[in-house]
Parts: C-alpha cells; structure tokens; sequence
C-alpha cells in the first residue's frame, strides 16, 4: 500500500481530532503502545483489514480506524501512533494522548513487548493514570520463550489491577481470550482497578486545590486528576489541549 | 516547575563517575543522575534512563557517535550530545 492522498497532507491533520463516534452504539477501543510491540498486527487481526505494517519509527502517524463484531456488540478500534510516554515529546505523542484522554474510548488496549516487559510498564502506569478501563495485551509471547524468558501473569494482573492477556498477534494467539475480555469489561463483568501512583503531600495538595476548578470548567468528563497534575508538570501542549477543547464547547 | 527542578540544583562528580558516552564498550554503569539541563531529560526518562538503571555499552559507531545502549533488554542507539549530562558509576 503506497501513500495516498488519505494518507498524506491536510486529511492528516483533519483525523487527528476527529473522535466522533461514528455510531452511537459503538464501542470504541484505542490500541496503544510502544513502537514495534504488533498494534497495527493486532489491529489488522481484530478487523480483518489489510493495513500496512511496517519495521520502522513512526510508522503508523496518524489513527487508523476499523469496525469488527464481536458477538452482539459491534467495536471500532482506534490504532494510534506508537509512543515509548504519554508527556508528550512529539506529534504522534500527542496525538496518542489526545485520542486517551478526550477522546473517550470504551476501553484501552495497550499492548506491550512481552522480551523487553519493563520498558513498556512505563506507559502502562501512564494509561492507568488517565483511565480505568485498561487491558494489557502482552505480545511477541513466541519471541520471549525463544529467548527464555517467562512472566508470572497472574502476579503482574494483581499488581498492576487491570486484566493481562499473552498473545501473539500474528499467530492469532490469544486473541481469542483478548476478545472475550474486552466482552466482559465493557458489560461490566470484569472491574479494573487500576494501580495508582501516589505522590508527595506537596504534589498532592496542590492537586486537591486545582482539581475543583478544573472539574467546574471542563465538566466530569474528563480526568481531572491527570489534567491536573499536567499542570503542575507546566506541560505547555496539555494547556494547549484544554485550550481546544474549551473553544470547541463554546462553538 | 520549581518542585520538580529543585533536587538537581548541586551534584558533586565523585571517583568512578563519569559521563555516559564515555563509558567503554563492554562495560556496565550504573545511572547517577540526569543533569537539569538535558534537553530532552523526559524523553530519556522514558526510554528508561532512571537513576539506579544499569546500563552497558554495545557499540560505538566508526565516527564515535552514536553510541549503542543496551538498557532495560533494548538496545538503544543515542547521539553523543544527549548523554554527555548523563552521569554514571562504572561496575566492575
């Protein structure tokens, strides 16, 4: 698949806020992780649909979006851009943020390197920041045996709060058990409950006082804890998003 | 802002401690700290460069720079301008 006109220019930029559901009974699930872990594998999996997957940094820029079934429900899978963080050094950074943050999936998958697993935890706890509804999709499974390394799931599911599936993707591994976990949480069988960090009085003092306001002037929609600690960070890009947000209300 | 930067302000190089990129091929480090002024000091933090990580050197590129990494299980190649504020204690 070479670029095409959808794939370059301005329509790029026109996706990169458009997180409308496209029909309201529509369950929307966003795949994140880090680059090379197998989301846009795992994407074309689910979908059944044939999108390139390629082996370099910053393939996948803008959200690739596709519809499958499953059951009685019908999802649409976001797959975003692949970040190593969600405090946004580059554009498809951003985007991937953007997309958790205010875009309101359903549910985020974030699938991680199962041969390089503590790399990727990084951005696991930053999701579980954001959201509860988050599963964790260990993949490349085949590839960690080959280099002999195994990964107690039960324990990492218990500390980490959130449900742990082995997969690999490109067997069609495991993906069975993935769909059946995205079932069950989003008819509310299976409760996330996500480990949260913690953090100095000081941090969290100022957050209580920042929180409130935040909360009145963007709705309960959001999480306001996460925006809020952004703040603190003196993250420039996430004041620029609020920014957005604020001006696309008062439209 | 200020909360964050303040634990950096004063750090004294002792014995055994130097700048990452001099690390030679082969050996381990342990990371000490990441000066204030790296630019992209997040970016690095995210890919892992924690103090406390243990780091070794893979490679060094025929020009010297980059440098290959390898740190948490991934090899990471990282330009010499970047973590020449990266201080490291040689193991072994």
């Amino acid at each position: 698949m070479g670029l095409t006109s959808k794939s370059t220019g301005l329509s790029l930029l026109k996706n990169k806020y458009d997180t409308v559901k496209e029909e309201k009974d529509m369950i929307v699930i966003a795949l994140a992780g880090n680059p090379n872990t197998g989301k846009s594998t795992l994407f074309n999996t689910l979908t059944g649909l044939n999108q390139h997957t390629g082996n370099w940094p910053g393939k996948t820029v803008s959200n690739a979006k596709g519809t499958f079934k499953y059951k009685d429900k019908e999802f649409l899978l976001v797959d975003l851009p692949g970040t190593y963080s969600l405090l946004a050094n580059s554009v498809e950074e951003e985007i991937a943020r953007d997309f958790i943050c205010f875009g309101n999936p359903d549910i985020t998958i974030v699938i991680t390197d199962a041969t390089c697993l503590e790399r990727n935890l990084n951005l696991v706890l930053q999701v579980m920041e954001i959201t509860d509804r988050v599963i964790v999709c260990l993949n490349l499974m085949d590839e960690a045996k080959r280099k002999g390394i195994s990964i107690d799931i039960e324990k990492l599911e218990n500390r980490l709060g959130v449900p742990v599936i082995p997969t690999v993707a490109r067997d069609n591994k495991g993906i069975d058990k993935l769909l059946e976990t995205i079932y069950q949480m989003i008819n509310g069988n299976i409760k996330a409950n996500p480990y949260r960090l913690k953090y100095s009085d000081e941090i969290e003092s100022i957050v209580e006082e920042i929180e409130p306001i935040l909360a009145e002037t963007l709705g309960a929609k959001y999480n306001t804890r996460w925006l809020a600690l952004r703040l603190i960070d003196g993250d420039k890009a996430i004041s620029n998003s609020i920014d957005n947000i604020l001006k696309k209300y008062s439209d | 802002m200020e909360l964050v930067s303040k634990s950096f302000v004063s750090y004294k190089i002792r014995k055994h401690e130097i700048p990452l990129n001099e690390l030679p091929v082969g050996k381990k480090a342990r990371i000490k700290m990441l000066s204030k002024n790296i630019l992209p000091r997040r970016r690095l933090l995210d890919l892992g460069l924690i103090p406390n990580t243990i780091v070794k050197t893979e490679r060094i590129s025929p020009s010297g720079n980059p440098i290959a990494y390898n740190i948490r299980g991934a090899i990471i190649a990282l330009r010499k301008e970047e973590i020449e504020n990266v201080i490291v204690e040689i193991l072994d």
